[in-house]
């Protein structure tokens, strides 16, 4: 089973996610910030990784440029998941290495039509 | 909902447009015909529809037609279809005819993802074929699904099913909460109001015409209309594109499945047909 990563602050948001997320067939692993998730994919590297943008200690685009350096870090799919909806935060995340963006609010039909253009069902 | 008034709405829309009223979805006349209900000072559907009863109306039968006829859609729904048109049918009408503008209908557009996400794709791939003039056109039934088609404005979720982020940033701009299709793309589409049941005979010289997810929601003489008036809008070797799970069970003359690619049927080209 393929494993995704969610990485936001919000217990909440994780929570709706992963019910989303184990729904279509992952194995979720959860972190509150990206230097948690940092961490957790230094030691098991997920195969996506669905990214806040907005986080204390480490924000997503400073976790997915520290991620695309790590060891096999290019390897997992990373789709934004963020209230960041203006044209440039998208470009930037883009050019940063992110696959797929999804603007919240989000459901379930726009998760599972993101994580399908991202090629992961 | 009353069994007559169901009953009624089923008969407007079987012979205004062919539609097939499903009785056991009376959620959907419920969800449909509020809004008409509201927008046409009815306190309630009941009341809508006594109001039918008593004046028989052209213009509030047409409000109960088209809103019945709505179409649920999204940006490049069923991508294999897209994928078969970029990879296959577009290269195929660009080298067979780089001298004439090849005429690409979506004919029951709705709200517009359709024939925007095929715009898109033309766009894309133009700088492979300098020379050859796609143009693209859109109809409904439906009224108000045609202007949301034109103003080409989306809202964050409907940019969100189906639409890759990279189109979106590449041929979007972001106004307020919504997302407007550039007006560049806009352009590139002609638009009209169309009955596919109806009278087309001056609908014609088309090379590709997608028509997904149409005849299935329609009863039987209808069906059998549109694909002959489909048949008779293409220009020789042109090619109809239906849904890839629709029973097309007695296609038009002369239109023949084309194998390896689910709901497409395609006319004898010229040469053939001379033959």
């Amino acid at each position: 089973m393929r494993t995704c990563l969610i990485v936001d602050d919000s217990r909440v948001i994780r929570k709706v996610a992963r019910r989303i997320l184990e729904d279509l067939g992952f194995d979720v692993a959860e972190a509150a910030d990206g230097a948690e998730a940092l961490s957790w994919c230094r030691s098991t590297m997920p195969d996506v990784v669905l990214l806040d943008w907005n986080m204390p200690v480490m924000n997503g685009l400073e976790f997915l440029r520290g991620l695309r350096m790590e060891p096999g870090g290019k390897g997992p799919k990373v789709l934004f998941c963020t209230v960041e909806n203006e044209v440039s935060a998208i470009r930037e995340a883009l050019e940063s290495g992110a696959d797929e963006y999804i603007m919240k609010p989000f459901d379930s039909e726009i998760v599972a039509a993101k994580f399908a253009l991202a090629g992961l069902t | 909902m009353k069994p007559d008034d169901r009953d009624l709405v089923a008969q407007l829309c079987a012979s205004r447009s062919g539609q097939k009223i499903d009785p056991a979805k009376d959620y959907l006349l419920e969800t449909r015909l509020g809004p008409v209900a509201r927008r046409e000072g009815f306190e309630s559907i009941a009341d809508l529809m006594t109001g039918l009863r008593t004046s028989r109306e052209e213009r509030l039968i047409w409000a109960i037609v088209e809103a019945m006829a709505a179409g649920d859609t999204s940006f490049f729904r069923d991508r294999a279809a897209f994928e078969h048109f970029r990879l296959v049918l577009a290269p195929e009408l660009a080298q067979g005819r780089p001298d004439q503008p090849i005429r690409i209908w979506s004919a029951a557009c709705a709200t517009g993802q359709e024939i925007h996400s095929l715009a898109m794709l033309v766009d894309d791939m133009a700088g492979q074929w300098p020379e050859v003039r796609f143009e693209l056109y859109g109809s409904d039934l439906s009224e108000r699904a045609l202007e949301k088609a034109q103003s080409g404005l989306y809202t964050q979720f409907e940019v969100q099913r189906g639409l890759p982020i990279r189109s979106l940033i590449r041929h979007f701009e972001k106004v307020d909460d919504m997302w407007v299709i550039s007006p560049q793309l806009r352009q590139t589409i002609r638009w009209r109001r169309l009955n596919l049941i109806g009278d087309m005979s001056r609908v014609r010289g088309f090379d590709l015409i997608f028509c997904r997810n149409v005849i299935s929601g329609m009863i039987e003489p209808a069906r059998q209309r549109v694909i002959e008036n489909l048949t008779a809008s293409l220009n020789p070797g042109g090619k109809v594109l239906f849904g890839a799970d629709e029973d097309v069970v007695t296609p038009g003359e002369g239109l023949r499945p084309v194998d390896g690619a689910l709901g497409l049927f395609a006319l004898p080209s010229a040469d053939r047909a001379a033959a």
